[in-house]
């Protein structure tokens, strides 16, 4: 690149130089002294240097001998030779700039993958002081300007100090007083103006530390949103952040004033020599020391001198305020105890040393502020063995499942296994032979599946399929990715490693999958989640098809057993009582906002259809007896009553709006009331449901009118609203309806004891007999918990985390409080499970409850960061007073 | 049923007369009419009262466990209330209250109960009158079971 800029530099010579020969020759007519006088025109030799003379002649070599040209014509060459000049110097620009780009963006790439590398080896106890949006924000905004730098920082200053020096050059050829004139003007601006610029570059990085401070505050607030309405702080918060923003002010308003009055300076330094030309370099040209095509060409290589040494300048502060910024966040991403690239190697041996002893020596841990956490705590344990790790909440009886699974490093002391001191495993070892979960384990926005499988994703178990990785953008890629230092992995390719979970591929994980969610009680909830999941027809045929069958076992078993009345199903030929009116004209399941609820008097393809089969009218009086009764029983309430969320059709503030109507329609009748009120009234009776609300609205003719209307709308149904609905048909399935609505296929009934109930215990006997219970299972492995699992409770969040940390079938499993939300009873259930899905491998269980520590080999009880007492249950309880008394109290 | 004729029914029984219409229109609006068929539990004894139930038409056995196993204590029906007790007192149910024939009943939500006592005061004290009417009724049946008892000569 920088040869393509030292090769561009002539081009830019001769473009200077051509101004002058322009107006010296053809112009002013030198050379052309008769009109019909000739003058050579492109003529290409090269001279050979002085020192080649003897050995090859003095003469020049020719390569091209050019053509003699008459005036007008050689103007006109040269006026061409001028503009292709130019287009090859603009050419010249685009290549460097394209090569400056993409050297800038690799760059970039590559600083934000290394900074993204070094969060990645960050300690635990540092990752978890850190602000998450102060980090992302310095690798997604603040290294954005050094990448834009980095292809400015050789290419920049050569090109453009080329160009002035060219253009200096240029000047001093044509007088060298004029060209000294503007070379110490130069100098001035280049030793002036960064001085001014010191002072605004102090304060561009005040202003970056202020706005990273702001976006990890407002993070901060977000993420305790709760808290702020809980103790009504949002007006201190305000408070807080406008301060934060007035900072941000004044700081950015100085580097305003400070930029526009170098700017200023700047300017009038560059307009200073114009003037010294024009005055000396005219006085000059008069008393004929210089010629005016001299004078011309000297004005436009000055005119071209200032952008080149003003951009310079401009550089050497980027150049200032890319240092600072880069030790700003370098110094962020470097904290102690960074761990060593090579204990994250993909390649690491994970085999752990067998048959171990796992010892802890004199193990101590401090806080921040230098106060023991954990003091000197040594024991030693079978790693084929169940221990159980007690203490009252402020013990630091945690902090001991955090040095086991090695997520911090001890301050003091050692922890071995078989000898081998822990330090030195590879997170192949501690991440993959050794499991950890704890209360706050963190689940992923993606399906409960891709959760689970999240702990077996270590390395790319097998390459990208053969078409993909000979495809020449794969190939390109993996080029890309190496000059930018990132990895060369393929994300396409399988990263599970099944045989970890004692499965053989993807084909029969699923059962891994479920064994580990039966372990932790969760199976139940996810095959809830499935049931209440939706599948596409097409995904998943035959599951849909048995959905089906299912279906219609339903309906014989409900009629057989007598319970007809529990469900009122969907019949296209009749109205459904327990359904709400717009569901029964609709027919089907909205899909999208077209139909959705609260709007469905805004469509004007139904409003179309209850015109033409003369419904609109008939829902205006509903609307008008509705409206007539709100108005008489939610009248006397409060307007925040809880009843108008309830039960009301109109919003309280509404209540006066219909009063008024109601008032209009006393005096006029129904069909002569303003466009307007007519509206209102068509929008209540939509979410109307004859068995819950019981007005009596709906009476044969009705019904058979909404029928009518119900077949209409679906047989005219233009074609841009085929998307925006799925008709329910007694012998489809809809794929936008939950799995549970298709079986059910109707509404259950209102005013029936514990509908509900029975109805699920029917469906429930109906998937075991149709063998359906594995199927929906599936089905619910692809419910997305959300960020951060809250589509998941608390409960269900912790038995997914520590069912994560099983189905990797670790040798030893810390699990730190991972229980801590469940009761009791709940815990104890689940860990007899995990006894004996850990027979004969390591289980670290703390625990708050020291009655659930019975039944382990050994009890550690933690008191004040020591071991205040160790044994079996039998003998703590008996003999351990301490433990006792903690027993005693819980 | 509609809507009216719930209210007309609800005229009629002791505990609403006097309340102006709108107000047992809310009431009636805001519960749900419930059909339990014969030997269907309308509550059980020990469990958390959510809802008091309104008999509209049947009968139903008031059921207590007690050492000797269930025991019938008293019979109710039409017009009568159930389960009020548990939701203005906030305990488990103190009886389990089972289907003699076909019950109807209006299930009243502890939540709108407790709103109607409040918005009408009306109705509050008809609640207090019958309460103190049936307390009186359980006096003068304790009195008379002392004197019985007395008379037999245990105590």
């Amino acid at each position: 690149m920088l040869g393509l800029v030292v090769l561009s530099l002539p081009f830019y010579f001769l473009s200077l130089d051509l101004p002058r020969m322009l107006v010296n020759g053809p112009i002013q007519g030198s050379g052309f002294e008769s009109p019909d006088a000739t003058v050579l025109f492109a003529r290409i030799a090269v001279q050979p240097p002085a020192f080649l003379h003897g050995w090859m002649g003095g003469s020049a070599w020719v390569l091209f001998d050019g053509f003699m040209l008459t005036r007008v014509p050689y103007l006109v060459a040269m006026s061409c030779g001028l503009l292709a000049l130019v287009a090859v110097n603009g050419i010249f620009k685009f290549r460097i700039n394209t090569l400056k780009g993409r050297l800038g963006e690799r760059m970039l790439r590559r600083l934000r993958y290394q900074l993204f590398d070094h969060v990645l080896r960050f300690p635990a106890m540092h990752l978890r002081r850190l602000r998450q949006a102060e980090i992302a924000s310095m690798i997604k905004d603040e290294v954005e300007s050094l990448g834009g730098f980095i292809g400015d920082a050789f290419v920049q200053p050569a090109y453009l100090g080329g160009l002035a020096i060219t253009a200096m050059a240029f000047i001093m050829m044509q007088n060298i007083w004029l060209g000294l004139v503007a070379g110490a003007i130069v100098l001035a601006q280049a030793f002036l103006i960064p001085k001014l610029r010191k002072r605004i570059l102090v304060l561009g990085r005040a202003r970056q530390i202020a706005a990273r401070e702001l976006a990890g505050r407002v993070g901060e607030v977000i993420e305790g949103g709760m808290e702020v309405h809980a103790h009504d702080t949002s007006n201190f918060e305000r408070a807080e952040i406008g301060q934060r923003l007035g900072n941000i002010f004044n700081i950015r308003y100085e580097i305003y004033w400070r930029k526009f009055f170098v700017k200023f300076l700047n300017n009038f330094l560059a307009q200073v020599t114009p003037f010294i030309f024009y005055s000396v370099g005219g006085y000059l040209a008069i008393i004929g020391l210089l010629d005016i095509g001299q004078l011309v060409a000297a004005l436009v290589a000055y005119k071209e001198l200032p952008s080149p040494v003003k951009e310079l300048i401009d550089w050497d502060q980027q150049r200032m305020d890319a240092q600072i910024k880069y030790e700003e966040v370098i110094s962020q991403f470097n904290p102690a105890g960074l761990l060593e690239p090579h204990l994250q190697d993909i390649d690491a041996n994970d085999e752990m040393p067998e048959g171990g002893v796992l010892s802890a020596t004199r193990l101590t841990l401090d806080d921040d502020a230098g106060v023991k956490l954990i003091d000197g705590v040594s024991f030693s344990f079978d790693t084929a063995s169940h221990i159980a790790i007690t203490g009252s909440p402020s013990s630091g009886k945690e902090y001991i499942g955090l040095l086991l699974a090695r997520l911090i490093p001890p301050a003091s002391g050692r922890l071995s296994i078989g000898g081998t001191d822990m330090a030195s495993f590879p997170e192949a070892v501690t991440g993959r032979r050794i499991s950890y979960a704890d209360g706050d384990s963190v689940l992923f926005a993606r399906s409960v599946r891709d959760n689970m499988l999240y702990g077996l994703m270590h390395r790319p178990e097998t390459l990208a399929n053969g078409q993909a990785v000979n495809s020449r953008e794969y190939k390109k890629s993996i080029v890309e990715a190496r000059l930018s230092g990132n990895p060369e992995f393929d994300l396409r390719s399988d990263w599970i490693d099944y045989r970890a979970a004692g499965a053989q591929g993807p084909y029969d994980i699923d059962s891994y999958i479920s064994a580990a969610l039966d372990a932790v009680n969760l199976s139940e909830d996810i095959y809830q989640l499935g049931l209440r999941g939706s599948i596409n027809m097409y995904d998943n045929p035959l599951l849909t098809e048995n959905i089906l069958s299912a279906r219609r076992v339903l309906r014989d078993l409900l009629r057989e057993s007598g319970d007809a009345a529990l469900v009122e199903s969907f019949d296209p030929d009749r109205f459904n009582h327990n359904a709400t009116l717009g569901e029964n004209l609709l027919f089907g399941t909205a899909v999208g906002a077209t139909f959705s609820h609260g709007i469905l008097s805004d469509d004007p393809y139904l409003m179309s259809v209850l015109n033409a089969t003369g419904l609109t009218a008939e829902l205006v009086r509903m609307g008008y007896a509705i409206a007539e009764t709100m108005v008489e029983i939610f009248a006397g309430l409060a307007p925040g009553h809880p009843f108008f969320d309830q039960f009301s059709f109109i919003a309280a503030d509404d209540l006066p709006l219909y009063q008024e109507i109601l008032t209009r329609a006393g005096k006029l009748a129904l069909d002569n009331l303003p466009f307007g009120d007519q509206r209102m009234l068509l929008g209540l009776p939509f979410d109307y449901v004859e068995a819950r609300h019981r007005l009596g609205l709906i009476d044969g003719r009705m019904e058979n009118l909404l029928l009518d209307a119900r077949r209409r709308f679906a047989a005219n149904l233009p074609p841009e609203y085929r998307g925006a609905i799925e008709f329910y048909d007694p012998e489809k399935y809809n794929s936008a309806a939950t799995l549970l609505d298709n079986i059910l296929f109707g509404r259950s009934l209102y005013g029936q004891v514990e509908s509900q109930a029975r109805i699920g215990v029917l469906i429930n006997e109906i998937v075991s007999e149709l063998n359906l219970r594995w199927e929906i299972f599936k089905v619910g492995l692809k419910f997305n918990v959300g960020v951060s699992g809250r589509h998941l409770s608390a409960v269900q969040r912790q038995k997914l985390t520590l069912a994560r940390a099983i189905l990797k079938r670790p040798a030893l499993l810390v699990a730190n409080d991972a229980l801590g939300a469940l009761d009791a009873r709940s815990q104890q259930a689940i860990l007899d499970n995990l006894k004996e899905f850990f027979a004969g491998s390591g289980l670290v269980w703390i625990v708050s409850q020291p009655v659930l520590a019975k039944g382990f080999d050994k009890i550690l009880l933690i008191e004040d960061g020591k071991i205040a007492e160790q044994g079996d249950f039998e003998v703590l309880s008996q003999n351990g007073a301490r433990f006792a008394k903690l027993l005693a109290a819980s | 049923m509609i809507l009216n004729d719930e209210v007309e029914l609800l005229r009629k029984v002791p505990l609403f007369s006097g309340v102006q219409p709108a107000k047992l229109k809310l009431l009636a609006f805001t519960s749900d009419r419930m059909v339990f068929t014969p030997g269907q539990e309308l509550m059980r004894q020990g469990d958390v009262g959510d809802a008091a139930y309104l008999i509209l038409s049947g009968d139903a056995d008031i059921i207590i466990d007690s050492a000797n196993g269930p025991l019938k204590v008293a019979q109710i029906g039409k017009n009568d209330f159930a389960g009020e007790m548990a939701i203005l007192r906030g305990v488990p149910r103190s009886a389990t209250v089972v289907a003699i024939n076909e019950v109807t009943t209006l299930k009243i939500t502890k939540e709108a109960f407790l709103q109607m006592l409040e918005d009408t005061p009306r109705i509050a004290l008809e609640v207090l009158r019958v309460l103190t009417q049936r307390l009186e009724a359980t006096t003068i049946d304790l009195s008379k079971a002392r004197e019985k008892m007395h008379a037999a000569g245990i105590e």
